[in-house]
């Protein structure tokens, strides 16, 4: 049987399901029911998401889409059930997947009462992400989208650590609804423009320059877009929720707070609606993310609370992301989704690691720590391959991903691109530093404060169990880079280059020279959308130059 | 001889690490030690037998291998591959070789240490990165070496962390490094852009064929320097070389000898086809090598401890290779790297055969009169100090003087300057050195005999921190009391340590044979055998015209050292307190040579205090937390006033959020849906 129509559809439903299931158990007190039942759901799903890298085809045109699913779900208006994956988003879509039973392992103690709301809104969550990175309708997208904000809001409210939790919740919510708001307007009035809310449709008619709008129309509704995806990644200085939320939000919560939806949903919907707009805010862009990182890593640098420690690490992390993306290079896109990728799964296991901390001694305050290092070998081990891997050593997979962002960032054409090409390469000066300065704090040294009032103990089986897969991919992500960047490449050549018009008003996004987009697929297209192409174009047919 | 055997180079060290490193701590010290020794001698046996084939006649002038690909994306590409040329063998050479040694010396050295298996899994781990980097075919695999052995010695500098002093060491090699690495990155950066590769032959074919030299060429050559001066310890960024001899005595050999700074030198080298088109960079080279050879040799002249001594030798003797470079002579300075990498690994493992026999004392205050009571560690060290100062014929005289003599011929005045730096240094090295050699093991002893304590360097650093505290405040010249010494305590290493010792000397006085000029008698085998690499198609033959200068250069250079030698003698053997008298007339001098010019605390002052004050008051106080955080809260109180409507989203009841999300969004679909007639257009 060929499973690839319905696979995207298994792998959202099956977490939905669970949700549902788990919220019919009743919950009994100190009982792991729900617990074992979102283990098993979101090791399911992640079997299920293996079936995209396993069949997915390599050779397959740019700017198509595979697994595909489209169905008419409501006529009028013309949303439709649309789902497909493509090189950008199939490696998201198995690293959420992959997140989900370890963050349903590192919540294993740590939550202990009211599991059911839990581990029902942690599904929930997992069913918001997988349709986001899956979803090709804009008004499917969006309803996903919402979806993905009020699991984390309820969790950081419940489940936080401090008193302090509810204010963070509302500051994270108000943050990411007001943006989200303005994003459903700019995706109407596109609707209201084109009649359609489908991704591959609206894709066609920007790059032919068929969105019938002023520039500045256009250059608005594309910001409207940008500032709620920026807001979630988030990029500097729209990050106000971000130390606040990180702070209070249990572990398997945080692991999802930050980055790749905001990140891919910029990749997805900004650059693919939005191709030249894009670029012309690039500038902006790569300037912000220059700062980001070096913003985020001084105030890393002089954080003593673990968590805030890593918020602003994060910061620094999605900021190079930020960077990488806007510079429209092949290298610098690629290395960037390479790098949203590093940056899920090296800023997970730092939050594990945290955790397992907090539940050894109680306290994020680094003060309080030290010495560790002859108490936890392991613990040790692992948190200096973690860290390691955050700042970007060779073999581990951060590397791989900061190196092509930055090379990507000295061939970009915007202004001053070699002046925030250093600017950001003082990152892994700055990286370097707070990292290795928070190990020292922590495991060097005489013991603590609270390890000598506290007695502790190494990881656990669960806890190595949640740990290794991390070290693992870092690095095979960091020596066999090629197996995951050939998916990713599909799309970073597709989308990098300068936007060159080859004549009436048809325009051609060019990499290498290279051209990724077809006229005669275009003029098919055309052909199945009567009344789409409104302006009678004759097409300048060239022989694309040999595929590589 | 089959080029897949040069992956095991690397691969074999690093399976030593993988096997002491996950099960170490359940075996037995004897088998730990012997994974780690057969695990590093194998690859010493590979390169033996490379070593055998590459010099046969009709054998390839570079051997590679390449593997499948390890970055991939269009339009940039970088493999897994290794080259092998004669540059690259004499590299492997001298670390298999005198790392293997270093190895042998540990199994004594920290017999009876805590985290045996964790010592010689980091000791692989410092050969593995190492010999990728001499290994590596592109300059990105180069890098991986490079941030390697960073890695590397941050885990042994740091291996006794416990320690404060330690833990800080570590990570100041590793965040100084990084500095470095930040102008190697540069560089790879623009590399990539020009020439979309990073692969060392299409680069530098492409540069060797340009007509051009400066500009671009310049800034990535500039970019390398920067990095090389932290891998190699060059002023500015030298000053994590000294801290680093925390780490134990083998793993400062290591360092010093034959791994980590011998990085930058090599790089260099690796790189001269762009250096030589940019003689702006090669000067800049040159002057940082002259300079911080003179730098770093002035503070040599006053520090007491014995290991600090050396690793100010290492920096300064480290700026004679930069000058070598600078003045296009590579091969001197691949050629000084060799012998410096026996007679330092030498002092380094002496040293520690030192303050192993005085149970952990590293201050040559409490030394003095052990020539009789370790005479191997006696008369090896010897051979060191020797070939450090430049005494025919020990090793260092001919490279040294190589080195000199090309500086002095290289037509320009300002390499006349550097001539003369060099030869000041020179007799500034002969002088520490001697200084140290006689208030080591001449003259009555100063200690205080102790039973021997079996954690040798933990005590080393208790007792280094107490003269640390101590030198803050300005200590002179002056002796302390003598102490009484017991005959018992004071012993010989075991064999184990003394045979490296006995190895390394040999190669420190037979080891610059094989570049002994043809002005004074040899065939200067070593030039003709980097020919290839460095001077290709050129012809290097030595011109009789020479001789003369040649011959009057080396000496004058013997001479400047035996006056070192001779001054440091008058000092401290033949009328002790002299050196103390002169301290004290020139107080304000010797303080700041006791102080090390202040280089740390100026570093400190105007560089991390003032980036921590920005981070905390600037960006941390006033944009985040008053300018973002104000947002927020500007944003819930703007809510707050405006009215009852806005102030039920501010209830803080998550679900009325949801329920007016899903209001608004139907009121917005409603108007554009029915506010329109039909789909446009």
């Amino acid at each position: 049987m060929n499973f690839d129509p319905i696979i995207l559809t298994l792998i959202i439903a099956t977490p939905l399901a669970g949700a549902i299931l788990l919220a019919c158990i009743p919950e009994r007190e100190g009982s792991k029911t729900h617990a074992i039942g979102a283990l098993l759901i979101s090791l399911l799903t992640l079997l299920l998401t293996l079936h995209l890298p396993s069949h997915f085809n390599y050779h397959a045109a740019p700017r198509t889409f595979q697994f595909e699913q489209n169905l008419s779900w409501i006529p009028s208006p013309n949303i439709r059930y649309h789902l497909g994956v493509d090189g950008l988003s199939m490696w998201l879509i198995v690293l959420a997947a992959f997140l989900a039973p370890i963050g349903v392992l590192a919540s294993w103690n740590a939550i202990h009462t009211r599991t059911k709301l839990f581990y029902t809104l942690f599904l929930l969550q997992q069913v918001a992400m997988l349709g986001i990175f899956a979803a090709l309708d804009l008004f499917l997208y969006y309803g996903f989208w919402e979806l993905s904000l009020v699991p984390i809001t309820i969790l950081i409210a419940t489940f936080g650590r401090t008193e302090n939790r509810r204010r963070a919740a509302i500051k994270f919510f108000l943050y990411a609804f007001i943006p989200s708001a303005i994003l459903l307007v700019a995706i109407l009035w596109l609707y209201n423009l084109t009649g359609t809310f489908d991704l591959p449709t609206l894709q066609y008619l920007a790059l032919t320059h068929h969105l019938a709008a002023t520039p500045t129309a256009l250059l608005l509704c594309s910001i409207a877009f940008l500032v709620a995806f920026a807001v979630k990644v988030p990029v500097f200085p729209l990050h106000g929720w971000l130390q606040d939320a990180v702070a209070e939000a249990p572990t398997a919560a945080v692991m999802v707070l930050a980055g790749k939806l905001g990140l891919y949903s910029i990749l997805r919907f900004s650059f693919g609606i939005f191709p030249e707009q894009s670029r012309h805010v690039a500038p902006v862009l790569i300037a912000l993310g220059a700062i980001g990182i070096v913003y985020g890593s001084l105030i890393a640098l002089i954080k003593t609370d673990l968590k805030k420690l890593a918020a602003f690490s994060t910061l620094a992390h999605v900021s190079f992301v930020i960077l990488g993306i806007f510079t429209f290079t092949v290298i610098g896109l690629d290395g960037g989704v390479f790098q949203i990728l590093n940056e899920s799964l090296i800023g997970a296991a730092l939050f594990v690691l945290l955790g397992l901390l907090y539940e050894r001694y109680g306290t994020y305050d680094m003060r309080d720590y030290g010495g560790l290092a002859t108490r936890h070998p392991w613990m040790v081990t692992m948190f200096v391959i973690t860290v390691l891997a955050a700042a970007g050593l060779p073999m581990l997979n951060g590397f791989v991903g900061e190196f092509l962002i930055l090379s990507g960032s000295m061939q970009s054409i915007a202004t001053h691109h070699i002046l925030w090409t250093v600017i950001a390469a003082t990152g892994v000066i700055f990286g370097a530093s707070y990292l290795l300065w928070m190990i020292q704090r922590v495991f060097y040294g005489k013991i603590g404060v609270r390890p000598d009032e506290v007695p502790g103990w190494d990881l656990t089986a669960r806890e190595h169990l949640e740990l290794w897969p991390f070290a693992a991919l870092f690095l095979a992500m960091g020596v066999a880079s090629p197996f995951w960047m050939r998916a990713i490449d599909i799309y970073g050549a597709s989308t990098a280059g300068k936007l060159v018009e080859v004549g009436h008003g048809l325009y051609k996004n060019t990499a290498n020279g290279e051209y990724s987009f077809n006229d005669q697929e275009y003029s098919r297209w055309c052909l199945d959308h009567p009344g789409h192409c409104r302006v009678e174009v004759r097409f300048v047919v060239s022989t694309p130059k040999e595929a590589r | 001889m089959n080029p897949q055997l040069l992956w095991l180079i690397p691969i074999l060290p690093f399976a030593g690490f993988l096997l002491n490193g996950t099960i170490g701590r359940k075996l037995p010290r004897a088998l730990v030690a012997t994974i780690a020794l057969l695990f590093t001698a194998a690859p010493a046996f590979i390169v033996a037998q490379l070593w055998i084939f590459m010099k046969s006649a009709g054998a390839p002038l570079a051997l590679s291998v390449m593997s499948r690909p390890w970055i991939a994306v269009s339009g940039f590409q970088v493999n897994f591959a290794f080259t092998v040329d004669h540059l690259t063998l004499v590299m492997l050479g001298i670390i298999t070789g005198v790392g293997f040694l270093i190895h042998i010396y540990s199994v004594g050295y920290m017999a009876h240490e805590e985290g045996y298996w964790r010592f010689f899994a980091y000791l692989n781990l410092f050969m593995f990165f190492m010999l990728v980097l001499v290994l590596a075919s592109s300059f990105l695999l180069l890098f991986v070496g490079w941030e390697g052995v960073g890695l590397a010695s941050y885990l042994l500098i740091g291996f006794y962390f416990t320690k404060d002093s330690a833990a800080n060491a570590g990570k100041k090699a590793f965040i100084v490094n990084r500095v470095g690495d930040f102008g190697f990155l540069l560089a790879m950066f623009l590399l990539v852009a020009h020439y979309g590769t990073l692969d060392f032959s299409t680069i530098f074919e492409q540069i060797a064929a340009s007509p051009l030299s400066g500009g671009i060429f310049t800034a990535i050559a500039l970019l390398l320097v920067l990095g090389a001066t932290g891998k190699s310890a060059q002023i500015p960024l030298y000053i994590w070389l000294p801290d680093a001899m925390e780490g134990p005595t083998p793993v400062s050999a290591l360092i010093h000898a034959a791994t980590m700074v011998t990085a930058g030198i090599y790089m260099v080298a690796r790189c001269h086809v762009l250096f030589d088109h940019s003689p702006a960079a090669l000067t800049v080279v040159a002057c940082i090598g002259a300079a911080t050879a003179l730098f770093a040799a002035t503070i040599g002249l006053v520090q007491h401890d014995i290991k600090r001594v050396l690793a100010y030798s290492t920096v300064s003797q480290l700026g004679y290779m930069f000058l070598a470079c600078g003045v296009g002579d590579y091969s001197a300075g691949i050629f000084h790297l060799m012998t410096h990498a026996f007679f330092k690994g030498l002092l380094f493992l002496a040293a520690g055969s030192v303050i192993h026999a005085l149970s952990g004392e590293q201050d040559m205050r409490n030394m003095g009169g052990l020539r009789k009571r370790i005479p191997i560690t006696f008369w090896t060290m010897s051979a060191g100090v020797f070939a450090i100062s430049g005494i025919f014929p020990f090793a260092g005289f001919y490279s040294k003087d190589e080195i000199l003599y090309d500086t002095a011929t290289s037509g320009s005045p300002l390499h006349l300057l550097l001539w003369f730096v060099g030869l000041l240094t020179a007799g500034l090295t002969s002088f520490y050195m001697f200084r140290l050699w006689f208030k080591t093991f001449f003259g009555a002893a100063r200690f205080e005999e102790r039973g021997p304590t079996h954690d040798y360097d933990l005590h080393a650093g208790h007792l280094a921190a107490v003269h640390a505290s101590k030198s803050s405040t300005l200590t002179l010249e002056a002796e302390p009391e003598p102490s009484h010494a017991l005959a018992h305590g004071i012993h010989e290493s075991p064999w184990v340590m003394t045979l490296p010792l006995i190895i390394l000397a040999i190669l420190s006085l037979i080891g610059g044979w094989v570049g002994i000029p043809e002005a004074l008698g040899g065939h200067n085998e070593f030039d003709h055998f980097l020919a290839p690499v460095f001077n290709a198609g050129l012809d290097i033959a030595a011109n009789p015209a020479h001789f003369f200068m040649e011959r009057v250069d080396a000496i004058v250079s013997l001479l400047v050292a035996l006056t070192g030698a001779f001054i440091a003698w008058y000092f401290y053997c033949y009328k002790p307190g002299t050196a103390a008298a002169l301290a004290a007339k020139y107080r304000r001098l010797y303080s700041l040579l006791d102080h090390k010019y202040w280089v740390d605390e100026i570093y400190g002052r105007f560089i991390i205090t003032p980036i921590l004050v920005i981070s905390r008051l600037i960006l941390n106080g006033l944009i985040d937390g008053g300018i973002v955080q104000g947002t927020a809260a500007g944003l819930a109180a703007s809510t707050r006033s405006g009215g009852w409507l806005v102030r039920r989203i501010q209830s803080g009841n998550i679900r009325s959020y949801a329920g007016w999300l899903a209001a608004g969004a139907a009121v917005v679909i409603a108007i554009v849906l029915f506010g329109h007639h039909g789909i446009p257009h």
